[in-house]
C-alpha cells in the first residue's frame, strides 16, 4: 500500500513539473512566463529533495528563490517601462518550439542509449577527503579544477554585465538606485531578515564540511541577504571602482589559487590536496569563495551603473 | 505513519495544482504573485513533511526557502514601482511625500 | 498503524494543517476580487504550515530539529506578512493592468 502511494507520490511530482514547464513556455504574456518559471525552481528543490539529493536541492532552492526571482521580475519590469514587452511574432517562437523540442528528444534518446553509470565507491577517496559531505568533497578536492574555473567565470560574467553600462554612467552607483519608504514594511524587512540571513548563510558554510550545505549555498544566501538589504534602501549599491568590493570579488579565486600553488610546495601538486591539509585547506577555500560569492551574485542581480532617476512617482 | 504522512503530501501537491490554476488566470499581476507565493509556503510545508518522511536534512532546505519566501514578491513590488526601485508604500494616499524614501 | 500519543498528535495536526492549505487554495480559486483572495490565502497558509510544522515537530528526534521548525514558521510568518502588504499596496497601484 505504502509502495504504491510512493509511486503515486514521485507520479505526481512529475506531473506538477511537466505542467508547470509547458505553462512557462505556452501562452502569452512574459509576466505569467516569469512566475512559473520561478514555480518550477520551487518545484525542482522539492523534487531534489524527493530523491534526497539535499545538496542540489537547496542550491536550486536559493538560486531559484533567492536571486532568479527577483532578476526576472525586475528585468520584466524594465521591459514594461521601456513598452517593449510585446510578444515575439510566431515565426521565432515555432523556431523555438522546434529547437526546444530537438533537445528534449536528443535527451530522451540518450537516456535510452547510453548505459546506466555505475555508482562509483567513495569509501576510499572519503577518509583521505578530510570533510565528510561527498559533495563538498567533489567541488573542492576531487574536482578542484571545476570548481576553480567556476568562481572564476561568475567574475567574468559580473565584468562583462558592467561592460553593458553606458558610458556617462560608468561612474554611477550600481543598479537602479533602490529606495523604500523610511519606517515602511520594506524596511522593516530589510533589518529583520539580514541578521537571520547571515548566522544562516555562514552556517550553510560551516556545516557543508560534514553536512548539507556548502559555500556556494552559503554564498547565495548572503548574496541574498546583500540584496535584501540594498533594496530596502539601507544599504547603498558601491561604484564599480569601489576597492574594498573589488577586493571581496577577487578574495575567493585568489585564495583559491593561492591555495593551490602551495599544494605544489608541500608535495601534493597543483589544486592536489594532500590528506593531512586537505580539511584546513578546504575550509579556508571555501570561506574565501563564499564571501566571494555572496558579492559577484548580489552585484549580477543588482546590475551594471545606471544614472539614478529619482523620486518615486 | 509512513501511510498518513504519503496522504498528506499528496493532499498538499494537490493545493499546490490549485495553486497553479490561478497563476495561470490571474488576472492581476498580484493573484499571480499571490499565487506563487502560496505555492512557497507550500512547498515548504511539503519539505517539512519529507523531513519526517526520509531524512531531517530536508529541514536545511526548507528553512533556506522560508528565509527567501519573500525575495521575488519582493523583487516584484520594486519592478512594478513607477522607476523600478521604489516601494509601494512610497506613493500611498496620505500625509507620506513620494519622496521620502530618498531622505 | 499510529502507535503513541505522538503519532496521533502528528496525524491530527497535520490532517488540521492540510484542511487550512486546502481552504486557503479555495479561497484563491473562488473569490471574487484580487484582494479578498490576497485576504483568504495569507491567514490559511500561515496557520497550515504552522500545524504542519506542530505535527512535524512531535516526531522530533532533538532540539535542534524543533528550533529549526520553529525558525521555519517564524521566517514564513514574517515573509508572509510583508508580501501580502506589499503586494496589496502594488495591487492598489496597478489594478487591472497586464
Amino acid at each position: 500500500m505504502t509502495l504504491a502511494l510512493d509511486l503515486g507520490l514521485d507520479l505526481a511530482f512529475g506531473a506538477l513539473i511537466l505542467a508547470t514547464a509547458l505553462a512557462a513556455v505556452a501562452g502569452q504574456g512574459l509576466f505569467r512566463a516569469v512566475v512559473f518559471f520561478i514555480t518550477y525552481g520551487l518545484l525542482l528543490a522539492l523534487v531534489w529533495a524527493r530523491l534526497g539529493a539535499y545538496d542540489v536541492a537547496l542550491a536550486e532552492g536559493v538560486i531559484g528563490a533567492g536571486l532568479t526571482g527577483v532578476l526576472l521580475l525586475m528585468a520584466q519590469g524594465r521591459l514594461r517601462r521601456a513598452d517593449a514587452l510585446a510578444d515575439p511574432p510566431a515565426r521565432g517562437k515555432l523556431a523555438a518550439a522546434l529547437a526546444g523540442a530537438s533537445v528534449t528528444a536528443a535527451l530522451v534518446w540518450a537516456w535510452f542509449t547510453l548505459p546506466l553509470p555505475q555508482r562509483i565507491d567513495l569509501d576510499a577517496p572519503m577518509a583521505a577527503s578530510g570533510v565528510e559531505n561527498p559533495v563538498t568533497a567533489v567541488l573542492l578536492n576531487f574536482r578542484a579544477w571545476d570548481t576553480l574555473l567556476e568562481s572564476i567565470v561568475l567574475l567574468a560574467a559580473l565584468v562583462g554585465l558592467w561592460m553593458l553600462a553606458r558610458d556617462a554612467e560608468w561612474r554611477a552607483p550600481l543598479g537602479p538606485g533602490f529606495h523604500a519608504r523610511a519606517g515602511g514594511v520594506l524596511s522593516v524587512f530589510g533589518r529583520l531578515l539580514p541578521p537571520v540571513g547571515l548566522i544562516y548563510g555562514v552556517w550553510l558554510v560551516w556545516a557543508g564540511a560534514d553536512q548539507t550545505g556548502g559555500a556556494f549555498q552559503g554564498g547565495t544566501v548572503l548574496a541574498a541577504v546583500i540584496l535584501v538589504a540594498m533594496m530596502a534602501g539601507l544599504a547603498r549599491a558601491p561604484r564599480v571602482g569601489a576597492p574594498a568590493w573589488h577586493a571581496a570579488l577577487a578574495f575567493g579565486p585568489g585564495v583559491f589559487l593561492l591555495a593551490g600553488i602551495a599544494m605544489i610546495a608541500v608535495g601534493g601538486g597543483f589544486l592536489t590536496l594532500p590528506p593531512e591539509f586537505a580539511k584546513p585547506v578546504t575550509v579556508t577555500i571555501e570561506a574565501a569563495l563564499t564571501l566571494s560569492i555572496a558579492v559577484t551574485l548580489a552585484l549580477l542581480v543588482v546590475g551594471p551603473p545606471e544614472q539614478q532617476n529619482g523620486g518615486g512617482t | 505513519m509512513t501511510f498518513w504522512l504519503h496522504l498528506i503530501i499528496l493532499g498538499l501537491l494537490g493545493s499546490l495544482a490549485g495553486a497553479l490554476w490561478r497563476v495561470w488566470v490571474g488576472p492581476a499581476q498580484a493573484d499571480r504573485m499571490m499565487a506563487a507565493q502560496l505555492i512557497g509556503t507550500t512547498g515548504i510545508g511539503v519539505l517539512v513533511l519529507l523531513a519526517v518522511l526520509q531524512d531531517w536534512a530536508a529541514l536545511t532546505v526548507a528553512l533556506a526557502l522560508a528565509l527567501l519566501a519573500a525575495m521575488a514578491a519582493i523583487g516584484f513590488v520594486k519592478a512594478a514601482s513607477s522607476d523600478g526601485a521604489g516601494d509601494p508604500e512610497e506613493c500611498a494616499p496620505g500625509p507620506t511625500d513620494a519622496r521620502d524614501g530618498q531622505r | 498503524m499510529p502507535e503513541g500519543l505522538a503519532d496521533i498528535a502528528t496525524i491530527v495536526l497535520t490532517g488540521i494543517g492540510l484542511v487550512f492549505f486546502l481552504a486557503g487554495t479555495v479561497g484563491l480559486i473562488r473569490f471574487p476580487d484580487v484582494f479578498s483572495r490576497l485576504h483568504a490565502l495569507t491567514k490559511a497558509d500561515n496557520l497550515g504550515l504552522g500545524f504542519i510544522v506542530l505535527g512535524a515537530g512531535f516526531q522530533a528526534d532533538d532540539w535542534t530539529q524543533l528550533a529549526k521548525l520553529g525558525l521555519i514558521w517564524a521566517l514564513a510568518l514574517l515573509a508572509a506578512g510583508t508580501v501580502a502588504q506589499l503586494v496589496a499596496r502594488a495591487a492598489l497601484r496597478q489594478e487591472g493592468r497586464e
